[in-house]
């Protein structure tokens, strides 16, 4: 027998009798989530830009960085700004010199400030923690309450990876002590827009 | 580089911790703060009772409908494009990440933190087939350098001061002599691991959450770690224990919810990466191991420990674990929860472990999917006493005390002479055999006893 039939069958004689699955219910309150949100991503070290267009996005960004620093988005509306990717050309190791990646996010979410981003929004999956720096573009419509209405809209949509990004990669594995940029991006700017 | 397994007895192995006991309050005021910080963050969530009730709800279907839920997972992934593996124990699970990688002639490997790994032995396996193993976690890259294993599951070296890391990445990574500052060290692990991420073929993530329903699974990081492994390699691997499936992808929520908040009082992880499909070029395998969850799912009493999530918080809160550190319990999973989940495995070699315990119950009050632990160390004690491994010296005392207990007569004699020792002659029980003078002041022996106080008493008031 198989080590998959030995264990599936050891499960099965092993496993109690059903118990029933609960229906999560966590009521929400009806509001606008935006100043959570915001107030939020503060304790997550991330700076938070409210803009009304991309021109905004660019001046702060290019007040922000160095000419020589190596800037990509995959938004095709901000490609005065940054090299625009808008497909899978290279090795994804090329990426490893980007100083700033500047992508979009399906929408964040007010109780722990985590923005949701899927492959399609990114194109190469390593592109949000192989880059120094990493900006986010939001729009203010799209904040969520709480991860129970987050994955209501996650439901039935299509991806091969996802992830949920919560500011910049942290550590605080030496004594306790904070240290923001362990493996990923160093720090993280998050542009709100209407 | 592997690291030597401790055997000591726990009772042992925190007497040695024991012996420098600023450390001992450094160490316990550090997991106090982190306990404390979890407290903060759960209180500020309203449904946070609920979510726990959930949680166990969920885990408690799950363990019920779990041979179910393995196949409906497997065929998921399968369509998902990732190939699906199945290992009955430790040496199988080895043997297939070792298949997998002598496939690709990959002899070196990126690991981030799987426990599932440590408890089976993956890194010395491999490292003994001549395969490098780079454990890309820093707290679990410091300790690889110092060739120990983890103290801690979400804090692996939790025990070690920032000389000491300091001394080790000046040794390692050729950093400055002297310094200890976190950032500056953080830096040159980054720099280090970065070179490391860009050369290498293969590798390894752990699983916190696998998804029957849409054959995906989850992984959490604050470092972004796994991301950088698996995304820029051409091989990954996810190994996971067969306990860590959920029925459906909206139960990520209440996970979710949880566990950050229960490890360090975070609201979530820096990441949460959901994997659904390999990229292209790229091979995905699952391995689902076994290694005893099965036999453990038929105990009654002790099943409920298969719910665990792995967050440490009843580390955290343990007032044994803070002041004996992780190392004393020679496990990869140490603490309350690991003194459960051991013994289903070898339950003679880890038989002192349900005694590592003052039964307080904060364990059980802070775990986010409500398992049983300090009344499973309970009953573990009592499992392991009728199977006859129990220490000796703890064996005979326990009959010495069955023996006075049973009878009130002895039981009056028995408490007069230990008075009447406690006060005249202190060293007959004060000393260095009798270990419950260890670290401890016995109080003032009263002259008379509660019953002979009683009898006095009542006929003063009569």
């Amino acid at each position: 027998m198989s080590s998959r039939d030995k264990i599936l069958q050891q499960v099965k004689q092993h496993q109690p009798s059903t118990r029933a699955l609960p229906k999560v219910e966590i009521a929400v309150e009806d509001k606008d989530w935006l100043a959570d949100f915001k107030a939020r991503l503060e304790t997550l070290h991330v700076a938070v830009f409210e803009v009304s267009d991309n021109n905004s996005i660019g001046t702060i960004i290019q007040n922000n960085s160095k000419a020589t620093d190596r800037i990509v988005t995959t938004m095709a509306s901000l490609k005065d700004y940054a090299v625009h990717i808008d497909r899978v050309e290279e090795d994804a190791h090329q990426l490893e010199n980007v100083e700033l990646a500047i992508i979009p996010a399906h929408f964040g979410v007010a109780e722990n400030g985590a923005v949701w981003v899927t492959d399609a929004l990114i194109k190469y999956r390593v592109l949000p923690f192989i880059a120094q720096q990493l900006a986010v573009v939001i729009s203010k419509r799209n904040i969520l309450a709480n991860m129970h209405q987050a994955y209501s809209r996650i439901t039935n949509t299509n991806y091969e990876f996802a992830v949920f990004i919560a500011g910049p990669s942290k550590t605080a594995d030496i004594e306790q002590s904070l240290v923001l940029g362990a493996h990923g991006p160093k720090s993280m700017m998050v542009f709100i827009t209407d | 580089m592997s690291h030597t397994k401790n055997t000591i007895a726990h009772a042992d192995a925190a007497a040695v911790f024991n012996k420098d006991e600023a450390r001992v309050n450094w160490h316990d005021k550090t997991l106090w703060f982190i306990r404390e910080k979890r407290d903060k963050i759960s209180h500020s969530i309203d449904e946070w009772e609920q979510l726990r009730e959930y949680a166990s709800q969920i885990k408690n279907n799950v363990l019920s409908n779990l041979s179910e839920y393995l196949q409906q997972f497997e065929a998921n992934a399968i369509t998902n494009g990732i190939t699906v593996h199945w290992a009955a124990d430790a040496a199988e699970h080895n043997a297939i990440v070792h298949r997998i990688l002598k496939q690709h002639n990959i002899d070196r490997m990126v690991k981030s933190k799987s426990m599932l790994t440590e408890e089976c032995g993956l890194n010395e396996y491999l490292e003994a087939s001549g395969i490098e193993v780079i454990d890309t976690d820093l707290g679990e890259r410091i300790v690889q350098l110092a060739a120990e294993p983890p103290s801690h599951i979400v804090l692996p070296c939790i025990h070690k001061k920032k000389e000491e890391i300091g001394e080790l990445f000046h040794e390692h990574l050729g950093t400055e002599k002297g310094a200890s500052d976190p950032e500056y060290l953080t830096a040159a692990a980054r720099q280090h691991l970065r070179e490391t991420f860009l050369t290498r073929r293969a590798a390894l993530t752990g699983v916190n959450f696998a998804v029957a329903e849409t054959g995906e699974f989850v992984v959490c990081t604050n470092e972004g770690n796994a991301d950088m492994g698996a995304h820029l390699a051409d091989v990954h691997i996810a190994c996971m224990g067969i306990e860590k499936i959920i029925p459906q992808q909206q139960h990520l929520s209440v996970f979710l919810r949880l566990l950050a908040r229960s490890a360090t009082g975070q609201p979530i992880t820096t990441y949460s990466s959901h994997f659904k499909k390999p990229q292209p070029q790229q091979q995905m395998h699952i391995v689902l191991v076994d290694n005893g969850r099965s036999i453990h799912l038929g105990k009654e009493d002790f099943r409920n420990a298969l719910k665990c999530i792995r967050c440490g918080a009843c580390m955290n809160t343990c007032p044994v674990y803070r002041r004996s550190g992780g190392h004393s319990y020679h496990n990869a999973v140490a603490g309350p929860i690991g003194s459960i989940l051991t013994p289903n495995m070898d339950m003679k070699k880890n038989a002192d472990l349900p005694f590592a315990s003052t039964l307080c119950g904060s364990c059980t009050n802070v775990c986010p999917v409500k398992i049983d632990i300090h009344d499973q160390l309970y009953k573990w004690r009592q499992v392991i006493v009728q199977e006859g491994y129990a220490p000796t010296a703890k064996k005979a005392s326990m009959n010495v005390m069955g023996w006075v207990l049973s009878s009130p007569k002895i039981y009056d004699m028995a408490g007069k002479a230990a008075r009447w020792t406690l006060r005249n002659t202190p060293f007959v029980v004060n000393n260095k055999l009798n270990p419950w003078f260890k670290e401890r002041e016995m109080p003032a022996a009263p002259k008379q006893s509660f019953k002979e106080w009683y009898k006095t008493n009542r006929k003063i008031h009569e």
